[in-house]
């Protein structure tokens, strides 16, 4: 086994001065890009809860805004899921990536590359969402995005993971930890899975139930087992380093990598879906045998904080994280419940399977990424973040909207499932017995626009103060120069 | 040793067989479908008119498919058997009638008897049907047994089978649906093919179906002058939602073509793969006379006035 190599030791917490050369080093190469990243991907956040709020009000107020053609519900739902997806998820968890990528191998970022592709990425997500809103959706969820802006995005995606690539190659750090390991199967899985579906979904469509097969096997590729793989790779990067545990047993989180790719990558097809039945059946047995990738992460980290979880709580990036690894199992055990006959039958077509999607991409994936952004920043800038306090607001917004969201959405769907198996229930009265849920999930939502809101301002003020001290240096700079000049002369 | 490049090619290939075994595989039986036959042996499917085909770019368009799913799902299939004939022996028939089901009396087999052709029991092994069948048939008496699926989606009369990758072959984007926030639309036409009801209730939802939650398309819809004659495609409106005096509704031409696309929406066509027997189909000699005297009735109703 050749990853031993832990975190901890070799570099020190934060951005005190104690910090290495090399990784100081590695924190002013990569600033203008991740800042590049995270500012793009804050302000995607706040495009998409703002159009996952009016999506939520258009739940159980039908005729809010149903007037201009693009702020139907059938297109701002699709534009606010995939404007998570890609222009936060994708974006951020790449600039996490990369950080980590040069921390632990202790190289340095090479910037141009990586900017060109954030502007391409950019490009494709605002293509993307207005694509969406003009009616050019592909129809499929988690693959929305019409193909020019699919083309952007894989651009963008090629111009960031080359370099993510070679700089694995050129690590000064030989021995891989495991946060590597996910890393990498991550970078390459990626381009794979989102080619694929793209041209056999969306440019060149095959026939019939094969577009959707193919479509649901990239997004449980996607939001699974490629959020899984980033995810996890925080995780296990943030825990002990922060902690200052040494993670507990490699080994058994490289098992939870083994089962994550080789189980994880075949679920996804619904258990009712009018296809061949050996589908849906390998699906479910995937599905049920990913109960070991639950099992193994939450015996890692419990280990590696000796169960005292108290220690996750006293960082507020943990805290993050933390809340992220709940909502990761908690999304997990719904999937499995969802897989398994008795409770899938009734769960099948309702809103508990809204609620677990969105568990996963953003209970888990966003909310580790807040962990991880709110870890690098400061370290990345050399500087604190200007409104320090606003980062543990942001954290509780965050929470309660998973909550007040995404439970109700749950518990509504089991309700209405139950309904819907029973006939003698009139449809109308089935969609009517979800409405309360759906009232008090709005509320979650505009908590959660709250918090991203937060983070914005937040990220926007350091980037203006990051540009005004960058333009007095250079003009002190240009002023120093200029005037032994003019004495010379 | 360095196990690197042997790991990264464990990871590639635990990868790449979920590719080969859900994307090349399943492309390699489901994405060479062809065209079939119905138990009946019409082709099945047949392509849906073009004005249906630019419907469906609506329906995807508009995401129509985040609140409504086009896949029928039944949860088994029972056996109905079906006295179509009585023959010649009453008495040996009502007999066979109480073995077939013990529990039903002399009195009652007779009268079930009196209301021939009948559904006289449910099965749900098709061995026990045949049997029935096999029993009942006495005295020159017809008896035979239908297919029939079930599960709640059937019984809500959303459909008559479950769907099968079969219904979908010409339809690009293949729009499956995952939620039900709205009612299955895989029959929609059948349920529902008055055009101008569909694009009433696109117009204003609530007006068709009380208490619905779907929101109104008004941009589906234009508001016009109203000619000296109106528009033959002005929509019927009820007077609180109707257009001022002078003024008239019409649909767009994506509104008729969405329309177009939900009253094409059928998949009940009986197939091999998932059988159903047609009611209508089964009573041999008494259900197509029947029919047809009903066709003339109904054909000569108007000429007589």
């Amino acid at each position: 086994m050749s990853a031993t190599e832990s975190p901890i030791p070799s570099s020190s917490v934060g951005s005190s001065p104690g910090c290495g050369a090399i990784s100081s080093g590695i924190d002013s190469s990569s600033r203008l890009p991740l800042l590049i990243l995270f500012g793009a991907g804050a302000f995607w956040l706040v495009v998409s809860s703002l159009l996952g709020l009016i999506s939520s009000i258009k739940f159980h107020s039908p005729n809010f805004l149903a007037e201009p053609a693009w702020l139907t519900y059938g297109r701002v739902r699709p534009a606010f899921a995939d404007s998570l997806l890609y222009g936060f998820c994708l974006q951020v968890a790449l600039a996490a990536g990369l950080w980590l990528a040069a921390r632990l191998g202790r190289t340095v970022i090479k910037p141009l590359p990586i900017i060109a592709g954030a502007k391409l990425l950019n490009i494709g997500v605002v293509l993307g969402v207005l694509g969406i809103l003009s009616g050019d959706a592909s129809g499929f969820d988690t693959l929305n995005f019409p193909r020019y802006a699919a083309a952007f995005i894989f651009g963008g995606y090629f111009l960031i993971g080359v370099p993510a690539v070679l700089m694995f190659h050129r690590r000064a750090v030989r021995t891989l930890y495991v946060s590597q390991w996910f890393l990498l199967a991550a970078l390459f899985w990626f381009p794979w899975i989102y080619s694929t579906a793209n041209l056999l979904v969306v440019a060149f469509p095959l026939r019939g139930v094969a577009q959707p097969i193919i479509a649901w096997w990239y997004a449980a590729n996607f939001q699974f087992v490629w959020m899984g793989l980033v995810g996890l790779a925080i995780t296990f990067y943030l825990v002990p380093k922060v902690t200052g545990r040494e993670l507990v047993s490699q080994n058994l989180a490289l098992f939870a990598f083994w089962t994550l790719i080789l189980f994880g990558s075949w679920t996804g097809i619904p258990r009712s879906a009018p296809v061949p039945a050996y589908l849906p059946s390998i699906s479910t047995v995937a599905t049920v045998l990913t109960t070991l990738v639950f099992v193994s992460v939450a015996l890692v980290i419990w280990k590696t904080v000796d169960g005292k979880i108290g220690l996750l709580w006293d960082s507020l990036s943990l805290r993050f994280v933390t809340v992220g690894l709940v909502c990761f199992l908690t999304a997990g055990l719904m999937n499995i419940a969802d897989s398994v006959a008795a409770f899938g039958a009734i769960t099948n077509f309702t809103w508990f399977t809204i609620a677990q999607t969105q568990l996963l991409s953003y209970g888990f994936f966003s909310m580790t990424l807040f962990g991880a952004m709110y870890f690098i920043t400061p370290q990345i800038v050399g500087r604190e973040l200007p409104f320090p306090k606003w980062a543990g607001v942001h954290f509780w917004m965050a929470t309660l909207g998973i909550l007040f969201g995404l439970a109700p959405l749950a518990l509504g769907g089991i309700v209405q499932g139950r309904n819907l198996l029973n006939a003698e229930v009139a449809f109308v009265d089935v969609a009517k017995s979800t409405l309360m849920f759906l009232r008090v999930s709005t509320l979650g939502d505009v908590l959660i626009l709250v918090g991203h809101g937060l983070l914005f301002v937040n990220l926007l003020v350091l980037g203006l103060r990051l540009v005004r001290i960058t333009c007095q240096a250079f003009l002190a700079e240009a002023i120093s120069e200029a005037q032994p000049a003019g004495v010379k002369s | 040793m360095n196990y690197g490049p042997l790991i990264f090619l464990a990871a590639f290939f635990a990868l790449a067989s979920s590719w080969f075994g859900v994307v090349l595989t399943p492309q390699l039986n489901v994405g060479q479908l062809q065209q079939t036959n119905t138990l009946n042996g019409a082709l099945y499917p047949v392509a849906r008119p073009g004005t249906a085909q630019q419907g469906l770019q609506v329906y995807r368009a508009n995401g129509c498919a985040q609140c409504h799913s086009q896949q029928i799902g039944q949860s088994g299939t029972v056996f109905d058997v079906l006295l179509a004939n009585a023959g010649t022996n009453r008495a040996a028939l009502s007999e066979a009638l109480q073995k077939v089901k013990p529990t039903l009396s002399a009195a009652d087999a007779d009268q079930l008897l009196s209301r021939i052709p009948v559904e006289v029991a449910r099965f749900t092994r098709r061995e026990e049907a045949d049997a029935a069948v096999k029993t009942l048939s006495v005295g020159g008496a017809k008896a035979q047994f239908l297919v029939c699926p079930v599960g709640p989606d059937i019984t809500r009369g959303w459909g008559k089978r479950r769907n099968v990758a079969e219904d979908y072959l010409f339809d690009s984007p293949t729009l499956l649906g995952s939620v039900r926030i709205g009612p299955d639309l895989a029959n929609v036409g059948v349920r529902q093919p008055d055009i101008n009801w569909h694009l009433r209730h696109l117009y204003a939802p609530k007006s068709e179906v009380k208490g619905s939650t779907m929101p109104s398309y008004p941009y589906l819809f234009e508001k016009r002058k109203a000619g000296r004659q109106p528009s033959s495609e002005a929509l019927a409106l009820t007077s609180e939602l109707a257009a001022e005096k002078g003024w008239e509704i019409v649909p767009t031409p994506e509104g008729k073509a969405l329309v177009a696309y939900l009253v094409s929406l059928r998949s009940d066509a009986p197939l091999f793969i998932s059988p159903i027997s047609l009611a209508s189909a089964a009573p041999a000699e008494v259900g197509t006379n029947a029919s047809a005297a009903n066709a003339s009735a109904a054909t000569n109703a108007p000429a007589s006035k």
